[in-house]
This record gives structure tokens, sequence and C-alpha cells, in this order.
């Protein structure tokens, strides 16, 4: 929803945003060894420390983990005893932080800290997101995250609004720009590589790779004092596709379009998009969901191509927007995220700097 | 700084599910080489069928059979399969659109290879020798370029009772690294030492390490060795037996805060009567051979502990 819908709610803002880099494997570390350096940074960026906050919510998956409970051990990092206003959602972190939004918006907290994390080196990661999958009639054939996203490019080729070449266009792009993106997992050129699964090219999918990220959230006069420019969250949605995938018009992200139109999106234009598109084919169905024109800069921190970190990247996507905001980069950005196979759940923000 | 540990650890599980009356009655089909579909408000047939309508989520009861051919919508080339799914040779993934249905099914397709394979096809079901009622009933679709089937056209009667449920089996393999903290923590335990790491703010030394304080949210690096001798800080009488566990009930499990640590680890009592255990009873490990940790505490004998100097560690 957008604040105009709501009038006389409080102004929320993205006050800071830390990032780990993505690598392949973090064997020397675990899940709360690589996320404390990336809390201590946005706390560093705003001067407060963990008993300030107001409210923490963080993100990520048991089944990356192969272990119950396992955002438990994570919570060591924030300083979580005595005992702190806490939540935590199996998703990605794009989602915590809308639940922590939400929170803010209740006037019962001033800040929160929105973190999450991702270790899918430990397991096979195309094998641990069949376990996400319709239990009944698709989980028991294994389809990997992979072959699906294949199926969505192959109806995109025959749907005429793509080839093979114009994929490895997104793929090459995301990896230039992210020669920029210190954290990227990928970055430069990179070969388009053999078919993963046909039509889809190693270079048409996302690196596999181990990752955190953390954002502070405040409300009204607390965001100004805590940064000087900060990325004020005009409108933020998240809706979900039917389930089964055969229900679905692959080629299009219905989700998308409404959860952009309830966020306001299409109000005024925006400058600057983060997307969060695993698959190149997906930059596609996002960009024709979203009415970006080639006046839009997206992805200038390469996107998900150049680095995935499960659970984070969609907090990343949010994080990236508002760090261009903060620098003046930006005046008025889009962020999305997505969740489950083909683009099934998307969420989107519309933040902006105050007027220059 | 000691090698990072690493060993497999497998996650499996047999989820058990019931399935609701559309469910219920589809997977039933599939064992008799039947499929149904569930027919919308607006008169759309959903194979494989759903109990609630995805657009108006309306309840849905009206089963309709539909043929075992249908057109490929989309399609993608495995050309190397996973453990796990429908073929172990190469094959398409497909998207199919049954005869007499609106929407399409994800299965797999069996084709020599991606140039024999493409979007409009037709294809038809290929029906798995022992059906138990399972989405692999259907064991995979094959190319098919005679007449559309017609629904039911292939059905086996089965005697069976009908299918309510399913059992979902999965696993997962994994390549575990307890991290920096933990390995140093499980090195020092194969010496028969136990380590934990002190917090550079609080100065408490946490055991088994995380590489974290908790309470001041700060890495902890200082090693610390700890024990061996500690107090039982608080403790329970366990009195039903564990499966797989040769432990004799009644017997006790105990908070040991070992003496250097600033909080208490579990540990099993023995080498006293149950009801002998208390608060401030001082113990030590019992190692037996080639284990990589304590098999058990036992008293030392030496005088309780007074309360005070443990109440902090309860
Ligand atoms: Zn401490």
């Amino acid at each position: 929803m957008t604040r105009e819908e709501t009038p006389g709610v409080r102004d929320i803002a993205i006050v800071a945003f830390a990032q780990t880099d993505v690598l392949r494997t973090t064997d020397e570390l675990s899940e709360v060894e690589m996320l404390m350096p990336v809390l201590h940074s946005v706390l560093d960026r705003t001067g407060l420390k963990t008993a300030d906050i107001g409210f923490t919510c963080s993100g990520s998956s048991d089944y990356l983990a192969g272990r119950a409970f396992s955002f438990t051990l994570a919570l060591d990092g924030v300083g979580a005893w005595p005992p702190i206003s806490e939540s935590h959602v199996e998703m990605d972190g794009a989602w915590a932080l809308y639940e922590a939004w939400t929170k803010l918006l209740t006037g019962d907290a001033d800040t929160a800290l929105v973190y999450s994390y991702g270790k899918s080196s430990p397991g096979s990661l195309r094998d641990v997101l069949t376990r996400q999958l319709d239990p009944y009639y698709v989980a028991p054939l294994w389809p990997d995250s992979v072959a699906l996203a294949a199926l969505q490019a192959q109806a995109l080729i025959d749907a005429g609004e793509a080839d093979e070449s114009a994929l490895a266009t997104i793929g090459t792009r995301s990896r230039r720009v992210a020669t920029l993106n210190s954290h990227a997992q990928l970055r430069g050129t990179v070969p388009q590589g053999d078919y993963a699964v046909r039509p889809l090219r190693t270079g048409d999918c996302p690196p596999v790779g181990d990752g955190a990220a953390a954002v502070i959230l405040a409300a009204g006069e607390r965001a100004r004092e805590l940064c000087s420019r900060p990325a004020w969250i005009r409108g933020i949605d998240h809706r979900i596709e039917a389930h089964s995938l055969g229900v679905r018009d692959l080629t299009d992200s219905p989700s998308t379009r409404l959860a952009a139109e309830r966020a306001g999106v299409f109000e005024r234009p925006v400058d600057t998009a983060e997307l969060h598109a695993p698959f190149s084919a997906q930059e596609i169905v996002l960009r024709k969901a979203l009415r970006l024109d080639d006046s839009v800069r997206v992805n200038l921190s390469g996107g998900a191509l150049a680095a995935n970190p499960m659970m984070a990247a969609g907090l990343i996507r949010m994080g990236e927007a508002a760090a261009r905001i903060h620098r003046g980069e930006s005046d008025r950005a889009l962020a999305h995220a997505t969740s489950g196979p083909c683009l099934q759940q998307n969420l989107v923000a519309v933040l902006e700097g105050d007027a220059r | 700084m000691p090698e990072v540990l690493k060993a497999p650890l497998v996650v499996e599980f047999p989820f058990t599910r019931s399935l609701g009356p559309v469910q219920s009655a589809f997977l039933t089909g599939l064992r008799e080489r039947l499929v149904l579909g569930v027919r919308t408000a607006d008169g759309r047939t959903l194979v494989p069928p759903v109990e609630y309508d995805p657009v108006t989520a309306e309840e849905l009861h009206e089963l309709v059979e539909v043929a075992a051919t249908g057109t490929v919508t989309t399609w993608a080339w495995n050309h190397a399969p996973r453990r796990g799914q429908p073929l172990a040779t190469p094959f398409a993934w497909v998207l199919v659109r049954l005869d007499g249905a609106g929407t399409a099914l994800l299965h797999a397709l069996d084709a020599p290879g991606p140039d024999a394979v493409h979007t409009g096809m037709r294809v038809r079901i290929r029906w798995a020798e022992n059906r138990t009622g399972a989405i692999t009933d259907i064991a995979c679709f094959e190319p098919h370029d005679g007449e559309p089937g017609r629904p039911g056209g292939e059905r086996q009667e089965s005697d069976g009772e009908r299918v309510t449920g399913i059992v979902a089996p999965a696993r997962l393999d994994y390549t575990y690294s307890p991290g920096r903290a933990q390995s140093a923590y499980i090195e020092a335990l194969s010496t028969r030492r136990t380590v934990g790491e002190r917090c550079p703010s609080c100065r408490k030394v946490y055991v088994p390490p995380r590489g974290a304080c908790p309470t001041c949210g700060v890495p902890t690096a200082e090693q610390v060795e700890v024990g061996p001798r500690g107090t039982v800080t608080t403790f329970c009488i366990v009195n039903i037996k564990a499966k797989n566990l040769d432990i004799e009930v009644p017997y006790v499990y105990a908070h040991i805060a070992l003496d250097g640590a600033g909080l208490a680890l579990h540990g099993r009592i023995g080498g006293i009567p149950y009801d002998q255990v208390r608060m401030g009873l001082r113990v030590e490990p019992v190692w037996t051979d080639g284990a990589r940790y304590p098999d058990h505490y036992r008293p030392t004998g030496e005088p309780d502990a007074d309360y005070d100097a443990y109440k902090e560690l309860l």
C-alpha cells in the first residue's frame, strides 16, 4: 500500500544498508560469524547500538542450513540477551523488511533492524529448493529450480518475446556492471557456457553463493537524525501467483504488476530499478510487468545474475536502491524482490529521497 | 588456527500427508489410469485439480474426466537428470494440457533429444507399471501422433481402497561445517579438553563457543580452557527410555557449569543414585574409549559448591 491511501501514517525510511561479499563457499564461518560484520557495519553507519533498536526482524531458511530453527543461532549476533523484540520470516529478508515496516507503522517502535542471510554452499541448492514446491503433485518429481526457470524461458521464446541471444545479453550486461560492485560474486566477462537446462545456459543462471545483508529502518524525525538523505518508503506491497505453474501465464507477472500498482510505482516515473531476477528471462518478464523503459537504470549493482545469496538477494535489492538515494544518485527508485519458482511471489517498494 | 571441520549430513524425512476429497479422487484415479480434473464456476477444467479456485478462492468439487493425451504448452531439455527425477536418461520437462483440460500439468517427456520436442507437440501418458496413487503413477509422457484419446479411455479398475494419503520421501545431502569457533571446540574435545571463548566485552566464557556473545552481540575469539570439573546447577530426572538409547531409567540429566565457564552445558550424571543428585554437586567427566565427548559426569567427592558460586549460571 502507499502512504497516500492511509493519511496520517508515519514516514518510514531505510537509513542504512550493509552487505557481505557473496562467496561460493564460506566453510570457515558459521552463519552468525558470516552475519556479524554486516550487523556491526549497518549499526555503525547510524551510531545505534543493538540495545537502541526497537524491533528486529530476520529472514532465512532452515532448508539451506539443513537444521531446524537455524535462525535462533544467528540471533547471537544481535545481542539477543536480555530478550529483545524480535521476529523471523522463513523467507527472503525483503519480506522481513515488510514486517518491520508494518511494525513501525503501528508506532510501537521508531527503529528496526532487518537482516537476512543464506549459506547455499552446504547443500545442493537445486535439490534443496524442490522442497518448496507443491508436495502432492510437483515435489515428488524433483523438478529443480533451473528446470522450472527454463520452462519459463522457453515460454518467453515461444511467445516471440526473447531469443537465446537476447537472454545472453542480459547476463553479460549484469556481470559487466557488477565490476563496479565489489560484493558481487560474478563480475566482468563470464562465458555464456553450455546448456544448464535448455534453453538456459549457465550464463543465464545466477551463481550459487553465501551472503548476508542488513538494513536499518527509522520513522519520521528519527530517520533524519540517523541519515542525511533517508530513502523514504513511499509504498510497498507484495502479491503471489497461483501455486500451480500450469495455471499461470509464465510470460507475464501479474502479481508484480499488482504489487507495483498498490505500491504507487505507476504514479510517477522512477529513475532507478533494482529487480530481483535470478534468471535472465525473468528480467524481461519483470520489465514488462513494471513498464520499465530504457530511461530507467536497471540493476546497476549487477543484480541477481551477479550475486544471488538465497534469502538475502531480495533484501539487497532494497538496500542497493536505498543506498543510491542516500548517495544522491537517485531521487525515486523501485526495488523488487522475488521468492519461489518462476517469480511466484513478488514484493515491490518505491523509495524516494527528499527533493533537492 | 585449526582446520575447519566438515562432515556429511543427510537429512531424510518421509512426509505423510493426508489428501482432501479432490486430491484423493485425482490420485485414486491415476492408480486406475484415469485422469480427473475439477471444474470451476466459469467452466474451466483444472488439471491437476485443486480444492479452491486459484482466481476466486471458491471451493471446487465437480470432478470431470479428461484424456490421457494432450499438447505440450512449454518445455525444457534436461540433459543431466538428477536424483529423484522421473527418468534417468535425458528428457524434457514439459507442461502438458491434457485434452479436455484448461490448464497444464508438469511432468517429464521421454524423447530422443531436444530436436524431437516442440511446443504444440502431441503427447500421451505412459503409465507406471506399479501404480500406488501418486503423481509418479504417470511414469512420464511420450510422443503421440494418433487420435486424441477419450476421457477415461484406458481406465483399469482396481479393487484397492481409495487413496487418502501419500508418503512423500525426501532426502537432502549436505556437507556440514560448524565454522571456526565450533571446529576449535570439537578439535579440543578430541584431546579430551573443553575450550570456550571469552567475550571481549562482558568477559563471559561461552561453552560451547559459537563465535559470538549473545549478550553483547560481538565476535568472540579468545580461547579459554575450562573444566574438567564442574558444578551441577540444575537437573531433571528422566523416567522414559528413549528409543535406541541403552541407558537405564531413571537417570539424571543436568546443567553443568564447568569451572571457568560463563554458562552451563548439558550432561548426564552417573556414578551416583539418581535420587541423590543435587544442585551444587561437584562432578567430573567420564570418557569412554574412542568417544568424541564425555559419556557422562560423575561426582568428584568434593564438598558441594556454595549456592552463591553458581547462582548466576542457573
Ligand atoms: Zn559479552
